[in-house]
């Protein structure tokens, strides 16, 4: 299939950026996304202009590095995918793509498609963690069970790749569902309980910092979410907030 | 150099705990006084990071990603392998010692693989500490799966997701440290060489990729954990980014390489669609553990499937080659890596191959789907269930299980394998050769350390699976830890490293040197268009099975291809900006060096051994036949030219377990 590409253009994190038409030729409808995106580039370097910069590492889906809003949407059309996961049998011959980066205050541009996300690191370090040491002279793994139903949940919320898409799908910039994320997998843990109250609170000031906005509940976010993680995370932070304020 | 593996002496049973008893400690107060520079950030470099700066050392950390968490790592899949025997189905220290050895194909160091099998459950048990959410059955205690190439289960998973797991468990430990400012992490920088002062390694240069920007870091020790070199055929598993510079520059500096031609390339991948496939996907091991690997039987099925007359499913029992089973009746669909791989290549080379381009065998759930109906019907009291009713429940039970791997191949190949059966052909996956490393993780320079998949590691010839997790955290955790505060016991009084030396001009301007030369360079070829073609000769010459010709024809070819590339490579945009092309076209620079280097030694090697496979030497039945004389792991000291390194062997001993004929059937 042929295709009309509209692509943000931004030299770098000062200059201005543009939307830039490009045409690209006899794609394949099996080829994945960034791999039309290698065809237009390739094609770029051929001619010895700059290729179109674009973050990505794993492309299937778990590194959570590519972070492209495709026509509209943070990763594109389909539904629990990575935009390096869509495939272009999703597109029909002849259509225009518009080809945006993640935006958000807290996501600055650093070229073209590339974002910093350096955000979510700074909220990790604030409490992303348990303050135990790696030393191997825990107890056996085995000592505390833990209930099938609890590991599970705290599993499908610690799948989360950090990818931003949720940010970049509110209109309010909101990080809750990243944030709410990771402070469930905690809070569903035994071994989570201890720093239990300061997490939480340590966490969400260094959102606030960071100038994250606030959830209004649209639920965007979980729509958007490659990874299905839910909204009953974002409640389950607030919960989790209140306990803390009252200790 | 003669090369000393410093292995401790006693019994091998004692060696490490003994080892650790007698080591030099650096007390906490002095640890305040030593940098250590870690470069990666994967479960080897991730765990080595955080539990540097938990005993107290400075740690400057290094990623090429926007974050730790991204490392490659993140992708692993299926499983962790520790001898907990949870399941009491007999497993033990040894008996995971003995099947990594085997699996090895006796071509790794006793001691280093008894030491990894001694901490592997260590592992395990600090993982749950730090919140990783492992799979638990209904008891609340930990679940385990089965692996291929051994009789017991003993393999830790968390969903398909294990890698990431594991990997946001250390990120995790490095964002504690990262807190208290014990490491300092620099996001989206690539280092570029090592800098050797006196003889001793004390510091890298590193790019800003956000800047451009070179930069100079020293420290007392630098230790490399930068994953694999897989991606030299180009097409891999591994993340578009992984590269083998961070080992080569260190083995240009003096590290010796070793193994290099010790890939493993595993079975069950998707197989290619087009030329413009820019990386090949992964579908579990584990998935082996409940697919039934089968071919056609006879070949106008082969034609009527391939020209879209029949489907799989049309197919009867007695018309179907389910030829793992029928090879190694032991083993079944769970034998090791290298010969499922082998064995997929044998049936597609004869013809049987089930897609359009010949090179695609299918793993069949169906047998699993009604195995498992049944086994919940009867859970459920449902009597006289019907066959739907029993697929129904069983499709639910392999949805539990592998549902992320199920949903991933169907967004790729637009097929619904609960349906038909997923087609797979085998894939460059992981890399046991690398920088050579003696018991302590330290290279052949003083202060350089190696760790993770990036040294040349515990897993000989063949890998099994879910284990280089396990090695990874070994190394990063409990080993390097130890064995890096013998050697920096004699630093104590150094001082800070300054960067304003010779040694560091010299390192630098080398490396801007190359930059410039790049950027300047107007050639008419992308990057891209060297590394395929480097692919395409690692594959057909250096891949799956080798032949002498072909080897020296891919040393020729290899060599020529870089004369080109040094003369047309075209690399658009500046030195001192974002720039991706520049980036690669370091790393493609240094694939097409370690390429030659890796045919040279699969030609050196004449046996066959684990995924090393010369036709030269197999039995009648086509197995691999592994030779006396070549038991010794290849040790390459760079010379300039890869024609020119110099071999250094390092003979391997067996005491502690017999070497076999390895036998899966
Ligand atoms: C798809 C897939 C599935 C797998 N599944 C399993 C499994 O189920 N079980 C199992 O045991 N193993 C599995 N493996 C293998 C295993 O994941 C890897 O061997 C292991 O994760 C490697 O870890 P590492 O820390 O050595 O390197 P990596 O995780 O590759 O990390 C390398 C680090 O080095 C950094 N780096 C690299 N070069 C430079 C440079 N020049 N400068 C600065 N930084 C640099 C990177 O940024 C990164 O942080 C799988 C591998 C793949 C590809
Ligand atoms: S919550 Fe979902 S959308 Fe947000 S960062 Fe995590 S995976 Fe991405
Ligand atoms: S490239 Fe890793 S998630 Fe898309």
């Amino acid at each position: 299939m042929n295709l009309t590409l509209k692509i943000w253009r931004q030299k770098d994190s000062n200059a201005k950026g543009q939307m830039v038409d490009y045409k690209v030729t006899e794609i394949s409808e099996h080829m994945s996304f960034l791999e039309m995106m290698d065809v237009l580039n390739e094609q770029l370097v051929g001619k010895g202009e700059e290729p179109v910069a674009f973050d990505h590492d794993c492309r299937e889906g778990i590194c959570g590095m590519c972070s492209m809003y495709i026509n509209g949407e943070a990763h594109g059309p389909d539904r629990g995918i990575t935009t390096c996961q869509l495939h272009m049998r999703m597109f029909k011959d002849g259509d225009t793509i518009t080809i945006e980066p993640f935006r958000a205050a807290a996501f600055p541009v650093i070229k073209d498609l590339v974002v910093d996300r350096g955000a979510f690191d700074r909220i990790q370090h604030a409490g992303g963690y348990i303050s135990v040491n790696t030393s191997g002279n825990t107890q056996d793994a085995n000592a505390i069970p833990i209930s099938k139903h609890a590991a599970d949940e705290a599993m499908d919320a610690a799948t989360c790749i950090g990818c931003g898409a949720c940010v970049a799908t509110c209109k309010n910039s909101s990080a809750m569902l990243f944030v709410g994320a990771k402070v469930s997998q905690y809070a569903l843990l035994p071994q989570g309980q201890v720093e239990a109250a300061d997490r939480v609170q340590n966490m969400v000031a260094q959102m606030d910092l960071e100038g994250f906005g606030n959830c209004t509940n649209t639920g965007a976010c979980e729509v958007e979410c490659p990874k299905g993680i839910s909204l009953d995370n974002i409640a389950r932070m607030n919960r989790e907030l209140m306990k803390a304020a009252v200790k | 150099m003669a090369l000393d593996s410093k292995v401790p002496k006693g019994p091998i049973k004692d060696k490490w705990t003994d080892y650790k008893n007698k080591i030099n400690l650096v007390n906490p107060a002095n640890k305040r006084h030593i940098d250590v520079i870690v470069v990666g950030t994967g479960l080897a470099g991730g765990s080595a990071a955080a539990t540097l700066a938990e005993l107290g050392y400075n740690v400057k950390a290094f990623a090429y990603q926007d974050s730790p968490r991204r490392a490659h790592s993140i992708a692993a899949q299926g499983g962790i392998n520790a001898a907990k025997n949870y399941q009491g189905d007999g497993d033990s220290t040894y008996r995971l010692f003995y099947d990594t050895v085997k699996g090895g194909d006796y071509r790794s160091r006793e001691a280093n693989v008894y030491r990894l099998a001694e901490v592997s459950t260590n592992i395990i048990d600090q993982c749950v500490a730090q919140g990783v959410p492992f799979a638990r059955d209904y008891g609340g205690l930990l679940d385990n799966r089965s692996f291929g190439g051994v009789l017991v289960s003993r393999t830790f998973y968390a969903k398909g997701q294990t890698g990431q797991q594991l990997l946001l468990g250390a990120y995790s430990a490095m964002n504690r440290q990262i807190a208290r400012g014990k490491i300092e992490m620099f996001n989206r920088h690539e280092m570029l060489d090592v800098v050797i002062v006196d003889g001793k390694a004390r510091g890298i240069i590193a790019r800003n990729l956000v800047t451009g920007e070179i930069e100079r870091h020293s420290a007392h020790a630098v230790v490399i954990g930068s994953g694999g070199y897989g991606n030299v055929y180009f097409l891999s598993t591994n993340a578009m980014g992984s590269n083998v510079t961070a080992a080569w520059k260190i083995h240009k500096k003096g590290a010796y390489f070793a193994n290099p031609c010790y890939t493993q390339i595993h079975p069950t991948c998707i197989p290619r669609s087009g030329d413009y496939q820019s990386k090949l996907t992964l579908m579990s091991e584990s998935l082996r553990n409940d697919g039934r690997i089968w071919v056609p039987k006879h070949l106008d099925d082969v034609k009527a499937i391939r020209e879209g007359q029949k489907k799989p499913t049309d197919l009867s029992e007695e018309d179907r080659d389910y030829y793992l089973e029928r090879r190694y009746p032991a083993f079944g669909n769970l034998v090791p890596r290298d010969v499922a791989s082998r064995a997929a290549k044998e049936r597609c080379d004869a013809g049987y191959g089930v897609n359009a381009t010949g090179e695609a065998v299918y793993l069949d759930f169906a047998a699993a789907i009604e195995r498992y109906g049944k086994e919940q019907a009867k859970i459920n009291n449902i009597e006289n269930a019907s066959e739907a009713k029993i697929y129904e429940l069983g499709q639910k039970i392999v949805e539990a299980k592998y549902g992320n791997l199920f949903q991933m191949y169907e967004k790729i190949v637009d097929e619904n394998p609960y349906e038909t059966p997923m087609m797979i052909y085998p894939a460059v996956h992981y890399t046991m050769g690398g920088v050579w490393v003696d018991y302590n993780l330290m290279t052949t320079v003083p202060g350089l350390y190696c760790i993770g998949e990036a040294n040349f590691s515990d897993h000989g010839a063949n890998r099994l699976g879910a284990s280089a997790l396990m090695q990874g955290l070994a190394d990063g955790y409990f080993v390097l830890p130890y064995t890096i505060g013998d050697y920096l016991s004699d630093d104590i009084r150094t001082g800070e490293i300054s960067t304003d030396t010779k040694e560091f001009e010299e390192a630098e301007k080398s490396v801007k040197e190359t930059i410039n030369f790049f950027v300047n360079n107007k050639g008419s070829k992308s990057v891209d268009h060297f590394h395929k073609k480097l692919g395409k000769i690692m594959w057909d010459k250096c891949g799956m099975s080798r032949n002498e010709q072909g080897l020296k024809e891919a040393i020729q070819e290899i060599s020529d291809l870089r004369k080109e590339f040094w003369k047309e490579v075209s690399v658009p945009g500046g030195s001192e900006e974002y720039n991706e092309e520049l980036a690669k076209a370091g790393r493609v620079a240094d694939f097409l060096e370690l390429g030659e280097l890796f045919a040279k030694d699969a030609l050196v090697r004449e046996e066959s051994a684990g995924g090393h496979f010369r036709e030269e030497h197999q039995t009648p039945e086509g197995e691999a036949k592994r030779m006396k004389e070549f038991q010794f792991v290849s040790a390459w000291e760079y010379k300039g030219e890869p024609k020119d390194a110099v071999l250094h062997k390092e003979e391997l001993v067996y005491e502690n377990i017999e070497v076999k004929e390895r036998s899966y059937k």
